[in-house]
């Protein structure tokens, strides 16, 4: 393998309008936002074209691969999880790129999860797509943590209202504070075992309402409605469940506006003498050559620790500690979402008639944060509950806790595991994380990946309110399990609380590593994600965010994008950009 | 209600498709109708009586199927063997546990009945089966053979009911596509009446 020739980089003659970097939500949304203003957009992607004809393994049968599943070589029955989350999903990204390492530093545990490939993680994420609240704005205010945001929920709602329309929404109004109503399609009806747990919260005084997911109950903007496989992690030939790629980028290609460049990994951004953004570097993988291409304007979207790399590895005689950086903050505040599951067996659902109950992939009912006017509460803010259960798909391994619990052979183990399809139950907490000042990411000084990309280091810590909210967690999750007639069927909850709470970064919902701010003694970007510093920079993920609250990010990051992208468009006209 | 073959839908889907990303084109109505799984047919995966094990001796394969039958009954058509027998010639370590598996069983046999698993009796095999999968019925002679016995189990559970019959036995019936979701009243009511929040 030859070596990356600096004395060789490609310089691109022509000066691109827009440069976005990355192809998840934000970047598919800025590249939608500006191509159909009539903007050139040139988009960077640091993994291959998405082929969903191709690569999408929906509607396959864990039979027609003759591995099922567990690797050519029996890779899962031995622990190496070759696929991050099973062979069937969506391809998607990776814990660990070969080639492409993160550290982390002593006493900390991070995982850091990445994708590859156009669309970025929205091509098998959860779907989930949840308004911040009021508060959430202004966390500061309401309880003298964290840092509040320079918008408020009053200024985002007009972005919602266009993400939810246009990705499209399920949901049903009904006015709870914590979890503001948007323009919803039609919601789907609960499950059996979903219904069970309506009844377990009606008993426990704990809301149970329509899920909010990105799927289509109806078809919108020439997406067909969704057929109800339950498969969206897989990825869907029809996009009835939303992904950037599929909703966002592929359209804007027959824009005549978009230019695509896959198999680019940026290095930095390049300033010029007044300090703004001249050129973004960028190494073509496929021949690691290093070019770089001259714009008006760049937009990073890279997914929240990514950016702050980039911005970190962006040093200039203006910037040295990074571009924009010089309040300190960028990679600071790094917040993932608190999680906690518990499963139980439920016995009235032994027996139950069998009936095709994939619906939408993932729950069609789950609980908004209901403890909130609550005082005296050991953790200060919320969470949402996520509900699993059903007849799923029978995968390798889905039955071998109820072989070894029954023992035995022959038709009576049969009979046994017929017995327990379909009983089983679960519930993930999904919770808000207090930014702390231990939580952050830098530029490891010892260590470059293999393009010579000097790569992040991770510090990461919990504190007592992300604990506490954990035990309350498995306290309502118990509650739940027992009021439905269930038996708990974890292991029993840890003496120590950091032994049941998620890793950092394993929930995927990195944020807050670029944050925006009123001051730039103490943010990096203004309210439009612009920088504060060099007014050609704006950043479009989960990084700008000030919190991290316990309503997943990629809604909040397509809305924000939204509103970024047309100030940036607004600017460009102006003239000031 | 109009049926349309899987394999019809994601043809019509994939060309539709094409149609969606150039802004045009919805899934027609008429597909959207509940499509009936291919399933119907729950053909047989089995390498058939000419299958040539990749990794595991004639004397062995045979052991297997035979293990394979008493386990799970049908496991046999779902190509539990060939599964076990492919994954072990890609694999040295699942190979060892095999292969070390099938010496210790016809050892054990040899030593306790005079015969190979394959030519004991019916009730000779399953009175070591019986020492090897009830923890109340282990003994320390059989302990060796317990690792073993665990892969078998649980690898052909697992190719059992990835297989057209289990998926069929345990009653899966999704996979397909319809043109609205709903949930059966009497399903609902079946739980409901067995839950707590009866009456």
């Amino acid at each position: 393998m030859f070596q990356v020739q600096p004395s060789q980089v490609q310089r691109s003659p022509q000066v691109h309008d827009v440069v976005v970097i990355g192809s998840g939500a934000g970047g598919g949304t800025t590249v939608k936002v500006l191509t159909e203003m009539g903007i050139n957009v040139t988009l960077i992607e640091a993994g291959p074209m998405l082929n969903p004809q191709k690569d999408f393994k929906e509607h396959m049968w864990p039979w027609e691969v003759d591995h099922r599943g567990v690797g050519p070589n029996a890779e899962n029955y031995f622990g190496k999880d070759i696929y991050p989350f099973g062979y069937f999903l969506a391809p998607n990204g990776y814990w660990n790129i070969p080639g492409e390492p993160f550290t982390v530093a002593q006493g900390s545990e991070f995982k850091w999860f990445r994708s590859r490939i156009m669309g970025g993680r929205t091509n098998h994420y959860g779907r989930i797509s949840l308004r911040f609240a009021d508060y959430d704005f202004k966390p500061y205010q309401f309880d003298g943590l964290g840092y509040d945001w320079p918008i408020t929920y009053d200024e985002m709602a007009p972005y919602y209202d266009k993400a939810e329309e246009f990705i499209g929404v399920t949901g049903t109004r009904e006015g709870l504070r914590s979890a503001p109503d948007g323009k919803f399609l039609p919601p789907i009806p609960p499950r059996v075992h979903e219904t069970l747990v309506m009844h377990a919260g009606k008993k426990l005084n704990i809301p149970v309402i329509p899920s909010r997911m990105a799927m289509l109950t109806k078809s919108i903007h020439g997406r067909a409605a969704c057929h109800y496989c339950g498969q969206c992690g897989r990825g869907c030939r029809t996009a009835s469940a939303f992904t950037s790629s599929q909703a966002m980028i592929f359209p804007a290609m027959k824009t005549g506006h978009l230019n695509i460049i896959s198999n680019a990994m940026a290095r930095e951004l390049l300033v010029d003498d007044q300090g703004k953004v001249k050129a973004v570097s960028y190494v073509d993988k496929a021949t690691r050559t290093e070019k770089q291409i001259r714009c008006r304007a760049v937009v990073v979207a890279a997914s929240a620790c990514e950016s702050a790399r980039l911005l970190l590895n962006s040093k200039s005689t203006k910037f040295p500690g990074g571009i924009a950086n010089s309040s300190g903050q960028v990679g600071r505040n790094l917040t993932d979402t608190v999680g906690y599951a518990l499963s139980g067996h439920v016995p009235a659902l032994e027996g139950l008639p069998r009936h095709n109950c994939d619906g939408i992939g993932g729950m069609h009912v789950y609980t908004p944060w209901w403890e909130l006017e609550k005082k005296n509460k050991l953790f200060p803010r919320g969470y949402h509950i996520e509900i699993g259960g059903g007849f799923g798909m029978p995968q390798i391994g889905s039955f071998r806790g109820v072989a070894a619990q029954a023992e035995g052979y022959g038709s009576k183990l049969k009979d046994a595991i017929r017995q327990s399809y379909g009983t089983q139950i679960s519930f993930s907490g999904r919770g808000e994380m207090i930014p702390n000042e231990n939580s952050y990411c830098e530029i490891d000084p010892t260590t470059v990946d293999q393009w010579g990309i000097p790569v992040l280091k991770f510090h990461f810590k919990w504190q007592e309110y992300e604990t506490n909210m954990v035990k309350h967690m498995h306290q309502t999750f118990t509650d739940l399990i027992h009021a439905m007639g269930g038996t708990v069927t974890s292991k029993a909850f840890p003496a120590n609380p950091l032994n049941a709470i998620s890793t950092g970064g394993e929930i995927i919902h990195e944020a807050g590593t670029v944050r925006m701010g009123a001051d730039p003694k103490s943010s990096v970007l203004n309210k439009w994600s612009q920088a504060h510093e060099v007014n050609n920079l704006f950043v479009s993920d989960a990084a700008p965010f000030n919190g991290n609250p316990d309503k997943n990010v990629t809604l909040t990051i397509v809305a924000n994008a939204w509103r970024a992208a047309e100030h940036l468009a607004e600017e460009m006209k102006k003239g000031n950009i | 209600m109009e049926d349309v073959s899987r394999r019809d839908l994601f043809k019509i889907v994939g060309s539709s498709m094409v149609l969606t990303t150039a802004g045009s084109g919805v899934l027609s109505p008429a597909l959207a109708q509940h499509v009936h799984m291919a399933m119907a047919e729950a053909k047989s995966l089995s390498g058939g009586p000419n299958y040539a094990p990749k990794c595991f001796t004639r004397h062995n394969f045979q052991t297997l199927k035979k293990l394979s039958d008493i386990v799970i009954p049908g496991s046999l058509d779902a190509g539990a063997p060939e599964y076990i027998d492919l994954l072990s010639s890609h694999n040295a370590e699942l190979a060892a546990i095999f292969n070390g598996g099938f010496a210790w069983l016809d050892d054990y046999m040899q030593k306790t009945y005079a015969a190979d698993f394959l030519t004991a009796k019916p009730e000779q095999q399953t009175e070591l089966l019986d020492k090897l999968a009830y923890r109340a019925k282990h003994t320390p002679e059989t302990a060796g053979g317990q690792t073993f016995w665990t892969w078998v189990r649980n690898m052909v559970v697992d190719v059992y009911y990835t297989s057209p019959v289990g998926v069929k036995d345990i009653g899966f019936m999704g996979n397909g596509a319809m043109a609205e979701f709903s949930v059966p009243k009497e399903a609902v009511e079946y739980a409901l009446k067995r839950s707590p929040f009866a009456g």
